[in-house]
């Protein structure tokens, strides 16, 4: 009965922090990996314009929509302006307004963005668009190529693929000469296609950006043609008919509006430089939780002060410590003296590191030890005695500083760092005993407190299981988890199969 | 090594995970504890039930009364001293006579002299808890020095051997016989050393003994043999031992026992975590009989009764 609500609650704590980790992993974005940086590109627009004599109105479409791609932030320079982000029939928007403006003016709009495959088109599905109205001779030549198209095809990929391969033609029929023979850009071409695509009663629209790639200072904008098959939108490149996006590719605006749209001011110009960066990832992460209000991150330690951190990642890493020795000591079966003393020694060597920490520990326990049985001839009671030992303690761990300094090894002052109480109770237990069940048993429980300070300092100094458990503390449920799994653990410890050998014959 | 286990699970033999979840947890009411924990309080409630104890010259309770320790010894020749609260035979000094010459120096069992001072300063350690289970303040008992019966003569080395039966929900389930060793320091105890002897639960004899969790034959000091004692008033150990649950009310009890050449078998002291090398030293797992006597508990048997059932369902068939 007891069992059942053991796993019952083992489970639940286990789904519980797994969940959260999942969902902070899979969702948020956090890194499984400390040193994982995630490229961010920064694109910056320039709008550059004279001034005209009266008030000034900017308005610049800006990314709305960006499949593959999620806004990490933007922002907008432009001194004495006011700025204001609007909805417009082709996304959103940037609008800038001033009252009056001296000589040439430049508006920098600045984005980031970082890759995220799970940003998808979340558009609605458009309503088929209204015939377009075209002017003979054009009508007839536009009804042929249509009807053509649609006789060659079988659904709207194919469709449009076959009008763009038509339009492309290096000889082109004479109705497609018609049709393009006021093109004068890709835009303008694109925008053809369109409402041919718009003919046939296919939703379709132009879509703007540019493909992202290193650093470039002055990216054009590169148009490419967005059609709506009934279920979603696909990618078709107007010059090749061939249904894809580039690599990278950043949707800036959408529709055939023009980017800028500047009131009051003349010689407008565009510019737009790319960068790339690293940024890190568990940064990246927390922006996008914030910007999506979820609670996770006022939780998440990386919002407390950088010193706090500091602690917090050492203290994180003490119930790994806690995990060790409970498989070490109900598993495994290995004598070791106090119950945590091993993780708090290993906490120790975090800072003095391996060697050294076994070495320093060595030495005061065996320093501590001969004292401790000078102390004994002088028949002190107990808590006189065992104060008299932390003092002791505290002056060996004094002169052990001084001595290393002066010989010019800085390892030796990090003795200081070793918890003088711990070592204290250690040093009289292993005295007691050393009296009451001899010098072997003494040792053997030293060393194997020795061992499971190693096997804990080892466990606690992995890297990635540190950022792992600071990054998702709720991992901390899975191991409480399987500490009160380990609690109800009624099989043998291991060293006990040898203990009782002589019961094991068949 | 999983095979290991798997035959170890086969024996019925019990893991101190085991003992601990399965049964020091579910059949030892923490409050019960002291009843154990605290010698003079196992004493009080012993002699209450009418089992025999050796008899208690005094209790030191503060470090204020260790000077009256010469007063309450008096003129005897041999005594114990013990720390209420100790575990596993830590703090016992057994003190077997007196110098010739210096009234003042005593000899332990070890042969050792001791001072007055030292033996003062022994108490003082006692009452200030470095022997105490938790660490606090501690009693120190000073009792009778049992005068063990010759029959562990050959098989002991100094101190005082005894008998532990593991009773589980008040039957007698498994027994074994500590034979101190030099290695041991005198002491009955395993841990530091002490043979074992596991002990036919029908007739009270001794089977084969370990040491050090390896089987052996011979008493490592002495040389005789260890199996084949007859252990005396072996049923009276039995249903000694059974009626030690209804004075602890502990269901997975160890009650240790010596026999004294003059007053027969004595209880020494209780124990609510009982060891696992019984197991070694009988040559069997422990969890078999427990088995057994969850099928066959029965709420209203008497400890005579409890331990008739355990000589008859554990005992070893012997004859022709």
């Amino acid at each position: 009965m007891k069992q059942r609500y053991v796993y019952v609650l083992a489970a639940l704590l286990a789904v519980i922090g797994l969940s959260v980790f999942l969902y902070k992993w899979q969702v948020l974005g956090f890194p499984l990996s400390e040193d994982q940086e995630k490229p961010v590109w920064t694109i910056e627009s320039a709008v550059r314009f004279n001034s005209g004599p009266g008030s000034i109105k900017v308005q610049l479409h800006i990314p709305t929509l960006t499949p593959g791609f999620r806004m990490l932030n933007e922002n907008s320079v432009s001194r004495g302006y006011g700025f204001s982000i609007n909805y417009g029939s082709g996304g959103r928007e940037a609008q800038w307004a001033i009252r009056r403006a001296d000589g040439d003016q430049t508006i920098y709009y600045r984005i980031s963005v970082y890759e995220d495959d799970s940003v998808d088109e979340s558009d609605t599905t458009p309503p088929f668009p209204p015939l377009p109205v075209i002017n003979e001779p054009l009508k007839t030549a536009a009804d042929v190529l249509v009807a053509d198209v649609r006789d060659h095809s079988a659904d709207t990929a194919s469709f449009t693929t076959e009008l763009l391969r038509r339009l492309n033609d290096r000889s082109p029929d004479p109705n497609v000469e018609l049709l393009l023979a006021s093109v004068r850009n890709d835009a303008d071409f694109v925008d053809i296609a369109r409402t041919m695509l718009a003919a046939a009663r296919i939703p379709a629209r132009t879509v703007h950006g540019f493909p992202l790639a290193g650093r470039q200072r002055n990216a054009s904008l590169v148009s490419w043609l967005e059609v709506h098959d009934g279920d979603q939108w696909l990618y078709f490149n107007p010059a090749t008919g061939e249904q894809s996006l580039p690599d990278r590719f950043l949707v800036w605006w959408r529709g055939n509006e023009p980017l800028v749209n500047v009131e009051g001011g003349s010689n407008v110009e565009v510019d737009f430089a790319i960068q790339e960066n690293h940024l890190d990832a568990v940064a990246i992460a927390e922006t996008q939780a914030a910007q999506r209000g979820a609670s996770a991150v006022d939780f998440s330690l990386y919002s407390l002060p950088i010193q706090t951190q500091a602690v917090y990642a050492v203290l994180l890493m003490i119930p790994i410590g806690a995990l060790i020795m409970v498989v070490m000591r109900n598993i495994i079966g290995i004598d070791a003296f106090g119950t945590f003393m091993p993780v708090l020694i290993a906490l120790a060597f975090r800072e003095t590191k391996l060697l050294w920490g076994v070495i320093l520990f060595t030495t005061l326990v065996a320093l501590g030890l001969s004292i401790r049985f000078l102390l004994d001839r002088l028949r002190l009671l107990l808590v006189p005695r065992l104060s008299a030992v932390l003092i002791v303690v505290v002056m060996l761990m004094l002169i052990i500083s001084l001595a290393s300094h002066r010989l010019g090894m800085e390892t030796g002052l990090s003795v200081a760092l070793f918890p003088m109480v711990i070592i204290a109770m250690t040093i009289e237990r292993m005295s007691v005993v050393w009296e009451e069940r001899g010098a072997a048993d003494a040792m053997r429980a030293g060393l194997g407190s020795l061992f499971v300070a190693i096997a804990a300092y080892i466990f606690m100094g992995i890297a990635w299981l540190e950022h792992l458990i600071f990054t998702f503390p709720e991992l901390l449920l899975l191991i409480l988890a399987l500490v009160v799994l380990a609690g109800r653990y009624t099989g043998y410890r291991l060293t006990e199969l040898r203990r009782f050998k002589e019961l094991s014959a068949d | 090594m999983f095979s290991v286990a798997r035959n170890l699970r086969r024996n019925g033999v019990l893991g101190l995970n085991e003992r601990n979840a399965d049964f020091i947890m579910r059949l030892n009411p923490r409050r019960y504890y002291p009843r154990v924990d605290d010698k003079a309080l196992t004493k009080e409630l012993a002699l209450k039930a009418g089992m025999a104890v050796p008899d208690l010259y005094g209790i030191i309770e503060h470090q204020g009364q260790v000077r009256q320790f010469a007063e309450m010894v008096g003129d005897l020749r041999s005594f114990v001293i013990k720390p209420a609260q100790g575990s596993g035979g830590d703090g016992i000094l057994v003190v077997t006579g007196r110098s010739a010459r210096k009234r003042d120096s005593f000899r332990l069992s070890s042969g050792v002299l001791i001072s007055k001072g030292e033996l003062e300063h022994h108490i003082s350690n006692i009452v200030g808890g470095q022997y105490s289970l938790s660490g606090g303040r501690d009693k120190a008992l000073i009792e009778y020095c049992v005068h063990f019966d010759p029959v562990f003569a050959d098989v002991s080395y100094q101190g005082v051997p005894d008998i532990r039966v593991v009773v589980y929900r008040g039957y007698p389930a498994m027994a074994m016989v500590r034979l101190p060793t030099r290695a041991s320091d005198g002491k009955a105890n395993l841990h530091q050393g002490a043979v074992g002897a596991g002990v036919d639960m029908g007739s009270g004899v001794t089977l084969e003994g370990v040491l050090n969790d390896e089987v052996v034959d011979e008493h490592p000091d002495t040389g005789a043999l260890v199996a084949g004692l007859q252990i005396p008033q072996w049923e009276f150990i039995l249903e000694t031992s059974a009626k030690g649950y209804e004075v602890t009310g502990l269901g997975y009890l160890g009650v240790d026992m010596v026999i004294d050449r003059d007053r027969g078998p004595l209880i020494l002291e209780m124990n609510a975590r009982p060891g696992l090398n019984i197991q070694i030293a009988n040559g069997t797992g422990l969890a078999d009989r427990i088995a057994r006597i969850d099928d066959i508990h029965d709420v209203l048997a008497s400890p005579q009764q409890r331990a008739a059932i355990a000589r008859r369902e554990f005992g070893l068939e012997r004859g022709s």
